[in-house]
Order: structure tokens, then sequence, then C-alpha cells
């Protein structure tokens, strides 16, 4: 009996796993700087290849056509973090395009500012309609914005069909926005950006943004601790519609030619390039500035395999294969994470 | 306990599910055949089986899958690398036979890779499968690029224009042998039960013995199969073989599975139920295109439908949610888990 | 029983003449029921300000309960909960805390993606001008409170990672910018290492200095006699000792969460048999050691210990439910493989497991279908499930263990407790197992069903069938147990033979140390 005394204390916490732990970790915190990381050594070895790469006019074209996916990656972001998800973006910018460019249609001499407005506000309605059914009925959001993938789609069908909306219809103003620049920046890269930076801070500083991750990570326990759940996500819905409004008209902008199909399947490269962007499929981890970086990955490799003189057959491949990889390095993350926290815990289990 | 009382609704709900499936297809039917007199017709049944022939075939595999409580989106991606695949094949003299096989064998593989990441190494199926629909389209891209293969025999390339008999076309008679196999094992055998179970509690089913990764891998690997073949399916049917082929039917097919009464948390619904969906959506394409409303104009009414689908079976608690507007104040502790 | 209630009312009394000043928080005479088991049958217990008090009893005694009232998560069917003498209603979460109570919790809930000030803060958050995070005040909050226990922890770092000490430190945090008054912990201890055991007990010393009442859950007495300054004991529903912890032995304690007569079953069984079941240093890192011991066929064996030392491990070890990392489990002289509930099943080991509703039953499915989960291939013809076959067998199971039931198809939820106890057991006993594991088998079932069950196992032993009983209570191990397995933390401490078990030496042995030498 005394024996066995001595020695039936704490089996010795494993330090070493502890501290792997540590390290993993502080690689997911900064799971935004490897992204740039790797974006940059793209950057680098496609110069290598071809130096054309590096030309002003080239990374124009990117930052350009990146600025519609990374808007939509802002608003996705901050739905996937309050544990739901919005299939229904794709569609919503089409309709946003669509009626934006009818408006133009029937009066030209709409103001640029309305524009803007309609836009923004037909895709804020969309999102308050789906965060109204996700919440009261508390279905989940990926069959919701599924069924309102097809509704909204087929809503621009009925109004746009056969329609082709001309670039003559917008107004000059408009489409100059689209390919103009300051200091040789697309003033529309810009524009994400500070909706980027302006998500970002509001994720950061403000109690209804931390709220978000809190609702993500445990729905009932966020409840429990007073927060208004029901409100949150139904914000953030209203908050991903009014992005892909704003993308609608920016794709108006930078397109010109709009038919009923625009933005047809954006919404799963959007997905896609949140979750590279180290946004937890399963809510309450990650950062807008990952989910933006991820969307301009994509965009970059996208490019890059056209300077490098690789076929763009290979950009889906590529897009694929990376999801896979950053969804398996997180749950790596969370293997070594759960063997550490056995190791600290030494021998007693927990109910 | 809310959530016990609530599952019981659900099931409850769904019985009368299926059976207002049945009244929307007779709706369906005499709508058709209200507006339009051609609708009573042979060639609604021909053109409403071709239609809906992939997108039927590829909705048995994801039934089981969305019964277990988990998804595959990538079934629409393997129809495409299913039928580059059997393209690029028969392109470099396989013969038709052997292109099949290798395309199968594709099928296999990648269906395999889904089931390996979800089932053994445990990541979320809705990424994974978001993946690889991103993976399996760009491969089917690397192999066809722009490029058409046709040229298949004749004799099999009927399928797309014949009907095997009486006017049923070839893919729709796949998709009722298929259904009636699937029908047989999810209702009547070992195995269906045990997705049930694994759909409503894994962690019960895996102590009750059942072999829950294994499950999901073969549900998987089966899935890859049966999607590949549908990739021949569709390139025989369009006597050509393209790496677009079915691009974004995933959601079609997910859309008409959760019609059918299917959960998407797993563990209810019903076979019938899902062709019972894949028929209403057949007629209602046909009675539309009819009457001159395009194919994408349904979508509004697909999504509409989609909608009610999960809306009625939860009006009770809507109800309640609403009544219970005050109570909200003090949720319930015993609410654990996810959304 | 007449005379542990007399010793109650001695408590109460020497607790008034005690302490003159009116208690923090008074629960007297609280009574709840579930269904038709009472989990309190009749609690009374004070709280004074500045005192740590210590709340023991076995499992199943209404503990947790109790500590559910407090924290506004059951309410009381009768009796009185006050704070200052004011009757309370603790009738939500949100009132409790409002009350100035606060539950701390074994394992507590944090957010693991935000830093420890913004979990303290959580659903209050204070706000800047422009209504901004208040990140300063925050931080300094926790700060002052975090100093003020004399404990090291970074406000901003992330939750992420931090061991199950921190979290509760930080959930303690939260209750002192709460203004809580009360902190009741539940069984804090049960995952902590001896150091940290330690600074707990700082912590609660400090918590005291500041007129703070604590409620001190524990199993280990030894930590009861450190910390406390008074000691309710709890025993089968009802609070029958209250007394200054000085004034006690922990003899007198254990004698006091004990405090009955224990039925001794006749021993008329036949004779035990060969080896059935034998685990050979049995190691799964971080929750046992070196188990070793051998199950033969007609023997029952009881499995005892604290809650948390590793018990339900080895169990789901054995079965192939977790894997192990070292050691061996042989059935019937063949070595079974690991990680793999099916492979243990086809050498005929059967687990009824400890959480009914998680693992034994798949709640929404039918009874019929949950009776035949583990069995579905005796009731398959020709690979297709015989519907009529598929009834009867289970009808014939669910009659022979007096289901009370009403359709077959009745989702299981419909069924009490204890029938769906039977269920599980009718599911396990179709297979004709020569090993059935039994983990906590009568928990939360009424007292008529928990003697059917105690009976089925003692048949089966009767048939052969080689027994092993996981239990928190003791009187159950006792009554069935031909040997007693005694683990503590993780080990195989001692094995203790039906004519020298007791509750006594067997709480001995599951406690450890201290009660050893008081001994």
């Amino acid at each position: 009996m005394t024996a066995t005394d001595t020695d039936a204390t704490v089996i010795t916490p494993q330090a070493p796993a502890a501290r792997e732990h540590r390290l993993a970790a502080t690689i997911a915190r900064f799971r935004p700087g490897v992204i740039a990381l790797v974006i940059l050594v793209i950057f680098g070895l496609t110069t290598i290849r071809n130096a054309n790469f590096a030309t002003g006019a080239s990374i124009q074209a990117i930052l350009s056509i990146a600025a519609v996916y990374m808007l939509l990656a802002i608003g996705e972001a901050m739905v996937i973090i309050t544990r739901n998800v919005d299939l229904s973006i794709g569609s919503t910018l089409g309709l946003s395009a669509f009626a934006v460019g009818e408006l133009f249609t029937h009066d030209p001499h709409t103001s640029i500012a309305v524009a803007f407005l309609v836009g923004i506000g037909i895709g804020a309605a969309c999102g308050a309609l789906i965060g109204v059914i996700t919440t009261l009925i508390r279905v989940p959001s990926l069959v919701v914005t599924l069924a309102a993938l097809y509704v909204i789609r087929g809503f621009v069908n009925i109004i746009g069909s056969g329609i082709q909306i001309e670039p003559s219809v917008f107004p000059q103003s408009l489409v100059t926005f689209g390919y103009s620049t300051v200091i040789g920046i697309p003033w529309m890269f810009l524009i994400v950006v500070a909706v980027a930076l302006a998500a970002a801070y509001w994720m950061y500083a403000y109690p209804a943004g931390r709220e978000l991750y809190a609702i993500g990570s445990n729905p009932a326990a966020a409840a429990l601790a007073g927060i208004p759940t029901t409100l949150r996500v139904f914000t953030v819905f209203v908050i991903s519609g009014a992005l892909a409004g704003l993308g609608g008209v920016l794709f108006d902008a930078q397109v010109a030619t709009v038919n009923s199909t625009a933005g047809t399947g954006y919404e799963l490269i959007v997905v896609t390039a949140v979750v590279v962007g180290g946004v937890a499929i399963f809510g309450g981890s990650g950062s807008v500035i990952g989910a933006v970086l991820g969307a301009i990955l994509l965009q970059v490799i996208n490019q890059a395999l056209v300077a490098a003189r690789i076929s763009s057959f290979w950009d889906q491949a590529i897009a694929g294969a990376l999801l896979l990889a950053a969804i398996s390095f997180d749950r790596l993350l969370a293997v070594r994470a759960a063997r550490a926290l056995v190791a600290e815990k030494g021998v007693s289990y927990v109910e | 306990m809310s959530s016990e009382s609530r599952g019981r609704v659900r099931a409850r709900g769904l019985v009368r599910w299926e059976s207002a499936l049945v009244v929307i297809l007779i709706a369906v039917v005499l709508f058709g055949v209200a507006e339009s007199s051609t609708f009573w017709s042979t060639t609604t049944i021909f053109f409403g089986g071709l239609d809906i022939g992939q997108v039927a075939i590829m909705a048995l595999p994801m039934t089981m899958i969305i019964l277990t409580g988990e998804i595959d989106l990538s079934v629409a991606s393997m129809l495409g690398l299913g039928c580059a695949v059997f393209g690029y094949a028969f392109e470099h003299h396989t013969g038709v036979v052997g292109a099949m096989l290798i395309a199968l064998a594709v099928g296999a593989i990648g269906g395999a890779l889904n089931g390996f990441l979800v089932a053994r190494v445990g990541l979320p199926s809705i990424a994974v499968t978001i993946g690889t629909l991103t993976m399996f389209r760009g491969i089917a891209e690397i192999l066809l690029g722009q490029s058409e293969v046709s040229g298949f025999p004749p004799s099999l390339e009927q399928i797309g224009i014949a009907p095997i008999f009486l006017h049923l076309a070839y893919p729709f008679f796949f998709f009722l042998v298929l259904a009636a196999i699937y029908g047989v094992v999810v209702h009547r055998t070992a195995f269906g039960r045990s997705l049930y179970a694994i759909g409503l509690n894994t962690e019960a089913a895996f102590f009750a013995g059942i072999r829950v990764r294994r499950t999901k891998f073969l549900l998987y690997v089966v899935s890859g199969v049966i999607c590949a073949a549908t990739g021949i399916i569709y390139s025989l049917q369009a006597a050509s073989a393209i790496y677009t082929a079915g691009t974004g039917l995933e959601l079609n097919v997910v859309a008409v599975v959760l019609f059918g009464g299917i959960s998407i948390f797993g563990g209810r619904g019903s076979v019938i139920g899902v062709v019972l969906s894949v028929i209403i959506v057949g007629l209602t394409e046909v009675a539309f295109t009819t009457i001159n409303i395009s194919s994408q104009e349904q979508q509004v009414i697909f999504g509409g439908l989609l909608l009610l689908s999960v809306v009625v079976p939860n009006v009770g608690e809507v109800r309640n949610r609403i009544r219970g507007r005050v109570r909200r104040a003090a949720p319930p502790v015993s609410a654990g888990g996810g959304l | 029983m007449q005379v542990s209630d007399g010793r109650s009312a001695d408590g109460t009394k020497e607790q008034q003449t005690e302490f003159d000043a009116e208690p923090i928080l008074g629960v007297s005479h609280v009574t709840k029921s579930f269904g038709a088991v009472a989990a309190i049958s009749d609690a009374s217990i004070s709280l004074h300000r500045g005192e740590a008090h210590g709340l023991v009893g076995e499992n199943g005694a209404g503990k947790s309960t109790l500590v559910k009232m407090l924290a506004g998560v059951h309410q009381p069917d009768s009796g009185q909960i006050t704070i200052d003498g004011v009757p309370v209603t603790l009738g939500s979460p949100a009132a409790a805390r409002d009350a100035g109570i606060a539950v701390i919790y074994q394992e507590p809930t944090m957010f693991p993606d935000l830093s420890v000030a913004e979990n303290v803060f959580m659903g209050r958050m204070p706000r800047q001008s422009g209504g901004r995070l208040d990140r300063d005040s925050m931080r300094r909050q926790v700060i002052t409170v975090l100093e003020m226990l004399d404990v090291r922890l970074d406000p901003d770092r992330a939750a992420r990672g931090l061991s199950i000490a921190d979290q509760q430190i930080a959930e303690i945090a939260k209750a002192l910018t709460l203004d809580a008054r009360v902190l009741v912990m539940d069984e804090p201890t049960a995952a902590l290492s001896a150091a940290e055991v330690e600074r707990l007990a700082r912590v609660i010393e400090t918590l005291r200095a500041r007129d703070a009442a604590v409620l001190f859950i524990s199993h280990r007495l030894d930590e009861i006699f450190n910390i406390c300054q008074r000691v309710t004991v709890m025993r089968d529903g009802r609070s029958v000792l209250a007394r200054p912890a000085g004034d006690l032995t922990s003899d007198e304690l254990v004698r006091a969460m004990v405090g009955r007569d224990v039925e001794h079953r006749q021993l008329t069984r036949g004779a035990i048999g060969d080896v059935v079941l034998s685990v050979d240093r049995l190691t799964q890192e971080g929750n046992f050691v070196d188990i070793s011991f051998e199950l033969r066929a007609g023997e029952i064996v009881g499995l005892g210990g604290l809650v948390g030392a590793g018990r339900t491990e080895i169990a789901q070890a054995i079965f192939g439910i977790e894997r192990y990392d070292a050691g061996s489990v042989t059935v019937a002289g063949q070595p079974l493989k690991k990680g793999s509930p099916s492979a243990a099943m086809q050498a005929g080991i059967a687990l009824v497991p400890e959480d009914r509703r998680q693992h034994g039953l798949v709640m929404d499915e039918s009874i019929e279908r949950n009776v035949l989960l583990a069995s579905l291939a005796s009731v398959t013809r020709r690979g297709l499930i015989a519907g009529e076959l598929a009834r009867e067998t289970s009808k014939t199971w669910l009659d022979r263990l007096q289901v009370k039931y009403g359709r077959l198809s009745d989702p299981v939820t419909t069924l009490s407790g204890g029938n769906q106890q039977k269920v599980v057991l009718a599911k396990w006993l179709r297979r004709n197992p020569r090993v059935i594991i039994v983990d906590e088998p009568t928990r939360g079932i009424d007292v008529g069903t928990k003697a059917e069950v105690h009976r089925l196992l003692e048949e089966l032993a009767e048939q052969g069938v080689a027994v092993l009983v996981i239990s928190s209570e003791l009187p159950e191990l006792l009554l069935l147990a031909d040997r007693i397995l005694v683990i503590r933390e993780g080990r195989l401490v001692r094995e203790i033979p039906r004519a020298a078990a007791s509750e006594e030496s067997v709480i001995a042995a599951a406690a450890g140390a201290y009660t050893e030498q008081a001994a």
C-alpha cells in the first residue's frame, strides 16, 4: 500500500508536447503573416520566370480583379466566424449588379452615389431576409442560403432574361472609376482595403465584434453570457449581404458588360479563400484580414500561372489542393494542442 | 429535454413531409396539364427524365452521405472529372470499355481521398469537399483543356436520343434501378440502419460497434464511383466529353436531397422522399418549359420549395420562438452543442 | 436513518451558536425530484462571510443538484434559498449571477480565440465613449483582481491552451469582477496537480479575507480539512451533518458520508471459472498507468475509486473506444485488437457505458432499433432485416427485462431513465457476451429498477458471465462485487477481497494518504 502511495502522484507532464503546442499556436496566430509571405514568395518566383509579372500593369490587374472577391470574403469571414455560412453572396452580387445596370438603363442621369446606395441597399435587404429566416426558424444557414442562392438568382433571371447590359449604359464616370488608379493602385482595391480595415477594426475594438467569436466557438455559452446572439448573427448576415451588394456595383464598374449570370459560382471561391485565410469552417476562429489575404492569394496564383506560362488549367487544381492543405494544417495544430493539454493535465481525467 | 421533443416533432413532421411531397407532385401534374396540352405526353416523360437524370443519380449517394450527417459537395466536379477521364482515355485508344473502367477507378480514388480526409483525418466534410470540388474540376481541366472528345460508338450514344423502353430515358432508368437498390439498402439492411444511427448519434453508434469511419469512407468511395459513372453517361448522352460537364450541379443535388426530406443534421428522411423530390423537380422543369418559363427562372420556385421543406417541419419551433421572446432572456443551460 | 437525522439537527444547532451573524447564503430544507427520482429530499446549508465551507458526500448524494440550484439551472421543488436573509428565486443563471453567486465548474467554458480579459468580461465588456471596447479598463480590472489573488496570468493572452487551473482562475477573476460574494466551486481540484491545488487553496484564503464565502466541493478529504472551516455532509439527498472542520476526524466524516447498513449478497452462486479477460500493464497517457488484472467466468469484480480516477477510461480502452499506449488485453487466451469496439464485441465483450444518453442509446431512434443496434446480423436473413423477426426478438428481450414501454416504434426518449437503461442492457445481453463491463449501471434510476439491475448482474454471473462493475456508489460495489479493485489517480492501488471490503476500506484506498494516516 505504502509503496504505491509514493508514486501515485502525477505522471510527468510532457514538456516537449506543450512547447510544440505553443509553437503551433503561434503559427496559427500569425496566419495572415504566413499567407502574406506565401503571396510574396509566389510573386518572387514568378517574377524570376517572367519579369513582366512585377510590372505596375500586372499588379494593377491582379489587385483590381481580386478586389471584388476580397470584398465578399470580408462578409463571408464574419459569417463563418459566427459558425454560419452564406452561400447566397454570388447571387446577391448578381442581383445588385443587374439592378444597378437596369437603373442606369432607365435613368441614365442617376448619380453614382445613388447607384452605390441602391446596390448596397439591395444586398442588405437580401442579407436581412436570410438573417431573419436563419435566426428565427433556426434552420441551418447552409440550407437557408442555398435556397436563397436559387431564389435570388432566379429573380435576376426573371427580370433579366435575355438582357445584356452594355458598357454604354453605365455613366463614363463609373466605368472610369473601374480602372482608374491612384499612385498606381486601383481605386477599387483601395476602397476594399478600407472596408477590410474598418471591418477588422470593428471585430477588434468593439464588444459586438468580439462577441462574434464567442458565438462561433460556443453558441450556448455565448447566450448564457448574455450576448444577444440572434441580433449579432442577423447583423452579420446583413453586413455580408450589403458587401455583396456593394460588390455588384464594383462588378458593374469593372466588367461593364452585365447579364443575369453575374457572380455565378463566386460563393464557393470565396468560402475557399476565407478558409485558406485561416477562418475555421466551424466558427470561432480566424480574422477578416486573413480572409482578404486568402482571396488575394488565390488571385495571385491564378495570374502567376499565366505569367509563368503554366497552363491556367492548373489554377483550380491548385486552389483545391491549397484548401485541403490549409484545413489539414489546422487539424494538425488542433491535435497537437489537444495532446499538449493532456500532457499538462497529468493523469487526472476530467469528465 | 427541449432538443429531444424537438427531435420528435421533426420526426413526425418528416413522416408528413413525404405525404406533402405526394400532394405537391399531384399539384405539379395538374398544373402542367392545365397549362399545356402537350404536358401529358410521352415526350414529357422522356425529356424530363433526360434532364433530371444526372442530378437524380448523384442524389442517391448524396442521400446516404447526408444521412450520416456529412456532405459531399464534390459530386458535380467528380462528374466532370469522370467525363474528362473517360474522354481522355478514349482519345488515347483504350477502347470504350477500358475508358469506362479507368474513369470509374478515378472516381473511386477521388472518393477515397474525400473519405480519407473526412473519415480518417477527421476534417469537416464541407470544407474538404469544397476543396476537392475545385481540385477535381481542375484536374479535369488539366486533362482536357478546352478540347472536346467525341466519336463514341453510336450505339452507346443512343442513350441521349432514344428511350430504353416505354419512353423512359436511359439516365432516368438508371436512376430508378439504383434508387430501388438504395431503397432496399437504406431501409432494409443492417448497413442502412447503421447510417441512421451514425447520423443521429455518432458516438452511440461507435459504442454499439458500428465501424463509423469505415462506413463513411465507403460512402465517399461509392459516391465517387457513381458520380464518375454519371460523367460517363453525360459524355455518351451529349456525344462529347468536356471538362465543364455538370458545373454547379452540386448545389442542385444537395437541394433535391434536402427537398426530399433528408435532414441536413443527418439521421432523418427516406429514399422514397428523395425519389419523389426528383420526380417533382423533373416534372416542374418540363411544365415550366412548356409554358415558356426558362430553367433559370424556375430556380425561384426551386429555392422556394427548398426553403419550404425546412421551414414547414419547424413551424412549431418558430411559433414558440416568437411567443417565447420574453423567455429568451433566460436560455436553457442544457442547450449545449453546435448549430 | 433516524440517528443521522438527529445528528443533522445537532449540526444546525451548533452552527447557530457559532455564527451569530446572518449567513450570506442560506439554503433551508430544499427538495428536488426528477420524475420518480428524488435527487434532493431535504438539504440545508448556510454560508457565512469569510468562510470556506466544505460540501462532501458520495456520488448521487445530491451535491451536483444543489450546485445547479445555486447556479440557477434547477429550481427547488420546495424549501427556500436566502441571500442576506432575504428569500430569492434563482430562476436563471443570470438571476444567480445578479444575486452575487458565482459557480466555478471543474472545467470552465472558455472562448479559446479571445483573450483572458475578454473572457472575463464576455457579455458585459466595458466601453469607452463612442462604444469602443475599453481594453485598458478591462486589463486594469483583471490585473487588479489577479494581483489580489496573487496569481500570475497574462490578461492579454488567448484563452486557447490555458491549463484547467488557469481557466478556473479566470473564472474566479470573472466572479470577483462581478462582485460575487458567494463562490461555489464544484470539484475544482479533480483535474489539478498538487501545486495547482496549493495555489487554489491560497486563492480561497484570499477570498475569505475579503469576506466572500466559498462553497468548496471535493472528494479528497485532506483538501477539505486543509481548506475549509466548516463541513456539510450530504447523503441520499439530505444534509446529515454540518460542523466545524476542526471538530471532525476524517473517520467521522467518512462514517457520516456512508452512514447506512450495507446489504450483503448471499453467496449462492456457482463456482468461479477460468480467466476470460486478462488486462496486462495497460497504460494510456494522461489517464491511467500499468493497470493489470484478471476477470474470471462467473465472477463479479468491482472497480472502485473517485470520479475521474480513470476507471471509465480503463473500461473504454478495453472495449476499444479509445486506444491505449502500452500493455495488452487478452480474451480467453486470444490477444484483443486495440481501438476496435467491433473486435471487442466479436471476442464477446459488452460495454454498458456511463453516459447513457450520449453513448448508450441513440435517443431519437425507436426502442426496437436501439435494442437491435449491436446485433443486427442476428435478425438479418439473406442480407435483409427480417422485420417480423426483428420485432419479435426485441419484444422478447424487452419483456425478459420487464421494460415498460408503449410501442416498439416509440423513440427511446419516451422511456424513463430506468427503462432506458434496461434497453441498453437488452441491447448487450442479446449478444450473449462472456464479459460484460457495466459503467455506473444504476446512475439516475429509481430504487426499484436499481434492484432489478443488481439481480440481473448476479444472474449473469451465475450463468458464467464475467462481470466488471464500475460504480461510484460504494454500497452497490459492496453488494455485488466478489472483489474490488481500487483505482486512484490512474493507478490500481489496491485489491480488496470481499471479506475485507467495507465502505471505509474502499474510501481510504480511493481518497489516498490523509485518510489512511488518520485511520
